[in-house]
């Protein structure tokens, strides 16, 4: 244990450019890596990384690693936990960071087997303890009806994942400097097993609901296929995007890629109306970064109105017409 | 197919939020009185997917969970819904076992069953949800391991996994033996019921105890213990509900639609 040292950080890219994540992990990596008095150091698996090994320096990397080959544009998880894991055994980091992303949280628990660590995932902050400088890790549990505080005493790497959109973004400072060390070992291909065959995309059309400002959701008491469009038609009015919970989802009245919940998208809108859903904890993690979140629902009990900042008792099939044409109508002036 | 599943029984976690309680000394979540614990939501959808494997290409299910408890309800409902047979496993000294702990213990209890084509598990428990039982387990069994899968095809020598991501999905490509960790978007699971259920409910399930699946507590605490509990909590969360009103609900959403384009 006292031979690790250092924050490491399993950087990820998007469309050619660090992911937001990743800033997001070089901003809390370099606060941990301060308050210890170590070094913070990045990996980049992927092809013409010289460009952004340089970003993630002035985003505060005092090293970064780079593993240069395009085969590697693409995810493999036998790859990438290869290289690694080999990095990792060569380095000794005494903490690492990973986005909880469809990489990371494939990743992530990978490494720690191989590493024998200790991996919290899905983690919403993090801290050194002032006395003996462990990682303390919080992270929702039951579903986000509690949360949870833990640490590895002593085994080591510390690791945990990190949500998207849950710290802030590293500062851009290209006066900082910093090292680039490229990989050169050589994959053993005999151990890797897994091939990716193909990717699909399934974006719905308009507003991507992570972006969206305005998120009109649907729940199980929606129930049909059908009864969506009365979302979508509310949505389309305010500029906003149609989500779902897990059990409309499991019905199968809307793709999957609607989910909203703690196995799902995470929003942060400006408004989030919920409609005919009950609130369970497991969907409202998916949803509290809301500023404002409407609810409609007929059972007054349901959790949802503890939430909610306004709401209606009423059966929403009762309201949304009423609701979507007046608003027409309001925003039309 | 010689299909393995590993389900986990939890406190239900379709309570109202506002009946869920922990205790702060032990950490520990304390369960509302006479509700019933269930089988951890993700693993019952790895049944489901089991089932859907065996339903096209025959073969046989075997299902084990660890736990405390009446542990052998939730082999008995996946028995209802497809299992050939299921085993309990349960010793004091799997009590309290973080993931390590709990992916050993399981792999013991997998090399007693035997020769498995697919080792099936849900991505992550409905309780604690830590996420990592079933990658630690294919490390330590030496299988390749795909993860979030919303569907499985098998082939001759391999499987293809459909591989839930953020805008669609990834088809990747696994030899058998694999370890495939199921999501919730494969879809709902069947409803144990009638002649399944009835016999299902009356099968004496075997409970494995450490000494029957060679399992020594000196190595299970060297590998246990990863991950310490400091603290456990609930968030407080007080928001004022505004409730909007009107003669009909019609009206009441009209008043709402005025309140919503003074936010936008």
């Amino acid at each position: 244990m006292n031979n690790h040292k250092g924050v490491f950080i399993l950087g990820e890219i998007l469309n050619g450019k660090l992911a937001p994540i990743t800033i997001e992990l070089l901003g809390i990596g370099r606060k941990l890596a301060n308050e210890l008095g170590e070094e913070l150091s990045l990996l980049l698996i992927g092809s013409n990384l010289s460009d952004l090994s340089k970003e993630a320096i002035a985003f505060g990397a005092n090293k970064v690693y780079v593993n240069e080959d395009p085969l590697f544009d693409n995810y493999n998880p036998d790859v990438f936990a290869q290289i690694t894991t080999k990095l990792c055994q060569k380095i000794l980091p005494s903490i690492i960071l990973i986005g909880h992303t469809d990489i990371g949280a494939d990743l992530a628990p990978r490494l720690n087997a191989r590493l024998g660590g200790g991996l919290s995932m899905d983690c919403i902050d993090l801290s050194i303890d002032p006395q003996n400088k462990f990682l303390i890790m919080t992270r929702p549990i039951f579903g986000g009806n509690a949360y949870a505080k833990v640490i590895s005493k002593t085994a080591r790497p510390q690791m945990a994942t990190i949500r998207p959109k849950v710290v802030p973004p590293a500062q851009r400072d290209s006066s900082r400097e910093g090292q680039v060390i490229p990989l050169d070992e050589k994959i053993d291909s005999s151990l890797i097993k897994i091939k990716m065959i193909e990717k699909i995309k399934e974006e719905v059309e308009g507003v991507k609901l992570e972006e969206a400002e305005v998120v009109v959701s649907g729940g199980h008491g929606i129930g049909s296929a059908q009864n969506f469009e009365m979302l979508k038609e509310l949505a389309n009015i305010l500029g906003g995007a149609v989500g779902a919970t897990r059990r409309a989802c499991d019905e199968g009245w809307v793709p999957v890629t609607l989910q909203i919940g703690q196995t799902g998208k995470v929003v942060s809108p400006k408004i989030y109306i919920a409609v005919a859903l009950s609130g369970a904890m497991s969907h409202i993690v998916g949803c509290l970064g809301s500023k404002y979140i409407v609810a409609i629902n007929k059972d007054p009990e349901a959790n949802i109105f503890n939430v909610a900042h306004f709401g209606i008792v009423a059966d929403y099939k009762e309201v949304l017409p009423a609701l979507t044409a007046k608003l027409k109508e309001l925003l039309s002036k | 197919m010689n299909i393995i599943v590993c389900v986990k029984q939890v406190p239900d976690p379709e309570i109202p939020p506002s009946k869920f309680k922990i205790d702060p000394v032990t950490k520990k979540v304390i369960p509302p009185p006479g509700v019933p614990p269930v089988i951890s939501v993700f693993d019952e959808r790895a049944m489901e997917a089991a089932c859907r494997i065996k339903d096209k290409h025959g073969g046989k299910i075997t299902v084990i969970s660890m736990g405390t408890g009446k542990v052998a309800d939730v082999i008995k409902h996946s028995i209802a819904m497809g299992a050939d047979e299921g085993f309990v496993i349960q010793d004091e000294t799997f009590e309290n076992l973080d993931s390590f702990g709990t992916a050993y213990v399981l792999s013991k209890a997998i090399q007693k069953i035997g020769a498995y084509d697919l080792v099936l598990c849900g991505r992550q428990a409905a309780d604690w949800g830590a996420g990592q039982v079933g990658s630690i387990l294919a490390e330590i069994l030496g299988i390749p391991l795909v993860t979030f899968a919303c569907d499985i095809i098998v082939e001759d020598k391999n499987v293809k996994v459909k591989r839930i991501v953020r805008d669609g999905y990834e088809i990747l490509e696994s030899p058998i033996p694999t370890l495939i960790t199921v999501s919730s978007e494969i879809g709902l699971p069947r409803l144990p019921a009638g002649v399944r259920l009835m016999l299902a409910s009356r099968k004496q399930i075997p409970i494995w105890k450490a000494k029957d699946i060679g399992i020594d507590r000196s190595e299970l605490e060297k590998i246990s213990g990863h991950i310490e509990i400091t603290e456990v909590f609930i968030p407080t969360r007080k928001t004022e509900c505004e409730m909007i009103t009107g003669n009909t609900p019609a009206e009441a959403g009209v008043n709402l639609a005025s309140k919503i384009a003074n936010l936008i």
